[in-house]
């Protein structure tokens, strides 16, 4: 019988574990307690050399079993070798639930892994929970945001992927006896069909400054050029907070597309996010409706950010950030 | 080359209306082309206007309807259409969908050397339906491609763009590829693509067509299923308007933890 709820562990591009993992593995811990204590586990695809360095990062977060296949082409992420070890791995662990994160590579590995194994698999998901027959309940948002559906899954696994930054880490320590097991998979005859000739790291800097911003200012089109983004980064150094934007001013070449919020972009959850020249439409909200507090600036009064934000002022941003400069 | 392009007509989920009820309204709701399977065809058709000697081939699984988005695609350059439409087919999650398609692929097309998707379709937005096509057809998938920098001898050189860094990958055809979005200049159908889209013959199949079974198909092949949809639920805040900048400045410090 298909048991416990296996995370798939991302080991992202700067060779440490996802920190999606831990946000899952602290919801699976409050998934688990409703299935009987059902085992928290792991799974992790990896480099042989590599494996005890990682042991660490997995005490004390609630862990019942960590297991582990291993080979050397393990050190650079592949779809077709990874879905492989996956599909043989998780047969293995026959779970009944499998978590993994939306990041790219999730959204890459966890399809495959569904429909080799017969399952279904519900996609960025922004809440989980067990229901009175002890099926995993998966809440996504359709129709661009504006529509919420409840999905249930009549196979094994039910499968789930979840964005980063939606379910916060446990805080404390969770002290388990997590055992750590090897399993084998069978790859000898394996040949990969994709050849991985460059990869060009972003900034580490670049990437996670918008996950662990308390503030964040973003601008829309209605900041119009590099003086209107000037402005922003001035307002964001004085807060200590960091610079967001909506898609158009990304394609408008005034902000990378690292620090895009929204649909296909980010999703954030500071305590203050403050939107300028942004007018609110769904696949960008979807991103940050989640932040404690939320200000907007925005020279039309009907602009649709103004009915989700706490505090709103019509006007001109070029003249109103100046202004709260001299007044921060 | 045979390039098999994925689209799918989803409803305009920026004009959605509600009933009292908190449901959809769908009469009315107008439907359109996926966003990013028309980044995908400008992908496809600039390999085709590149090298020459590839066809294109749209295929959709949809209401009847769906048809003329096919003939919009012949008019902007894709060659064939073919609708994949059934009773049968509907209510399918991405699993059936994509049992579906590979399965028509496989018993209609079978002469494919890449099939092209696009990244995600906005109303479900699951991106799962391009891999699942890719693993019943027992093919190689490259997702996140950004663009296509060259076809030789059999494989192709994609750049992929994904959350921590830019990478350049070459796979084995016959593949699959889920495109994201690019900056092409939107194609422009000229008049007589619009009367090649109008004249052409749209292959149309149903579940008999395509060697699948009806437990297979639509809602009963589907392994997931809602059980519940609601509106979502909206911030229940009330904007306070503020019109002095010493307000303002004094909520941002409140708001941001930066004083008491
Ligand atoms: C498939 C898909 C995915 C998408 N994904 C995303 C996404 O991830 N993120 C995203 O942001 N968008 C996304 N979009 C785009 C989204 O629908 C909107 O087009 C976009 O968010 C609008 O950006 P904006 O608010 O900057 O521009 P606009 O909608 O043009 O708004 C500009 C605003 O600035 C105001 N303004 C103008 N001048 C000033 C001034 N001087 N001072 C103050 N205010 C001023 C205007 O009143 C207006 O409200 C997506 C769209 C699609 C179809
Ligand atoms: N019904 C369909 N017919 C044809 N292609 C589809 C269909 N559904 C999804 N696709 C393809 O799969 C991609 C991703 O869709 P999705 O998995 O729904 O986000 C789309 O961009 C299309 O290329």
């Amino acid at each position: 019988m298909s048991k416990g709820i296996l995370i798939y562990s991302e080991i992202s591009a700067d060779e440490y574990i996802h920190t999606v993992v831990f946000e899952l593995s602290s919801k699976a811990l409050e998934l688990s307690a409703k299935l009987d204590n059902t085992p928290v586990m792991a799974l992790l695809i990896i480099r042989p050399d590599l494996i005890n360095s990682y042991k660490e990062a997995f005490r004390n977060c609630g862990f019942d079993k960590v297991f582990y296949v291993v080979d050397e082409r393990f050190g650079v992420y592949k779809n077709d070798l990874f879905a492989e070890a996956a599909i043989q791995a998780v047969r293995q662990i026959d779970p009944e639930i499998m978590l993994i994160g939306a990041t790219c590579q999730g959204r890459d590995l966890t399809p495959r892994i569904s429909t080799a194994l017969g399952t279904g698999l519900t996609a960025d998901c922004t809440a989980l929970d067990i229901n009175e027959k002890g099926q995993l309940a998966a809440t996504r948002p359709t129709f661009g945001g504006q529509l919420m559906a409840t999905i249930l899954c009549k196979k094994y696994p039910q499968m789930a992927t979840v964005r980063p930054k939606v379910f916060k880490p446990t805080v404390e320590n969770v002290t388990k006896d997590t055992a750590f097991i090897k399993l084998s998979v069978d790859l000898a005859g394996f040949e990969s069909k994709i050849e991985v000739l460059d990869y060009t790291k972003k900034a580490v800097a670049e990437i996670n400054t918008l996950d662990s911003a308390d503030i964040i200012v973003a601008g829309g089109k209605g900041m119009k050029n590099e003086e209107g983004f000037a402005l922003l980064k001035k307002l964001a150094d004085k807060l200590g907070g960091t610079v967001a934007a909506s898609r158009v001013a990304v394609e408008m070449g005034l902000a990378s597309k690292d620090v895009q919020v929204g649909q296909t972009g980010k999703t954030v959850s500071p305590k203050l996010y403050i939107a300028c020249g942004i007018s609110g439409a769904l696949q960008h909200t979807i991103g940050m409706n989640s932040a404690t507090k939320i200000i907007a600036i925005n020279t039309d009064k009907n602009a649709p950010i103004f009915d989700i934000c706490d505090y709103g002022m019509v006007g001109d941003a070029f003249e109103i950030i100046p202004q709260l400069l001299s007044k921060l | 080359m045979k390039i098999v392009l994925c689209v799918k007509q989803v409803p305009d989920t920026s004009d959605i209306k509600w009933t009292e009820n908190n449901t959809i309204q769908r009469e009315g709701l107008e439907s359109i082309t996926n966003p990013y399977d028309v980044y995908a065809f400008e992908s496809a058709l600039r390999l085709k206007n590149k090298y020459g000697n590839v066809s294109i081939t749209a295929l959709t699984m949809g209401p009847g309807q769906a048809e003329e988005m096919l003939r919009k695609f012949i008019a902007l350059g894709a060659d064939n259409g073919v609708l994949l439409c059934d009773k049968k087919f509907a209510g399918a999650d991405t699993y059936a969908t994509g049992k579906t398609i590979a399965s028509a692929i496989e018993s209609k097309i079978s002469d494919y050397d890449l099939i092209v998707c696009g990244q995600f379709a906005v109303d479900g937005d699951t991106a799962q339906t391009g891999p699942s096509i890719a693993n019943f057809l027992g093919i190689p998938q490259v997702t996140y491609v950004k663009e296509i920098l060259e076809y030789s001898e059999g494989s192709v050189l994609l750049v992929r763009e994904l959350d921590c860094g830019v990478e350049t990958v070459r796979v084995k055809l016959p593949a699959l590829i889920c495109v994201l979005d690019n900056d092409f200049e939107p194609t422009r159908a000229t008049i007589n693509g619009i009367a090649r889209g109008q004249a052409a013959k749209i292959e149309r199949y149903g579940i008999d067509d395509i060697d699948l079974g009806v437990e297979q198909a639509g809602l009963k092949g589907s392994p997931t299923y809602v059980s519940k949809a609601f509106r979502a639920p909206q911030k229940q805040v009330e904007c306070e308007f503020l019109t002095s900048c010493d307000d303002l400045a004094h909520q941002i410090k409140v708001c941001g933890g930066l004083c008491e």
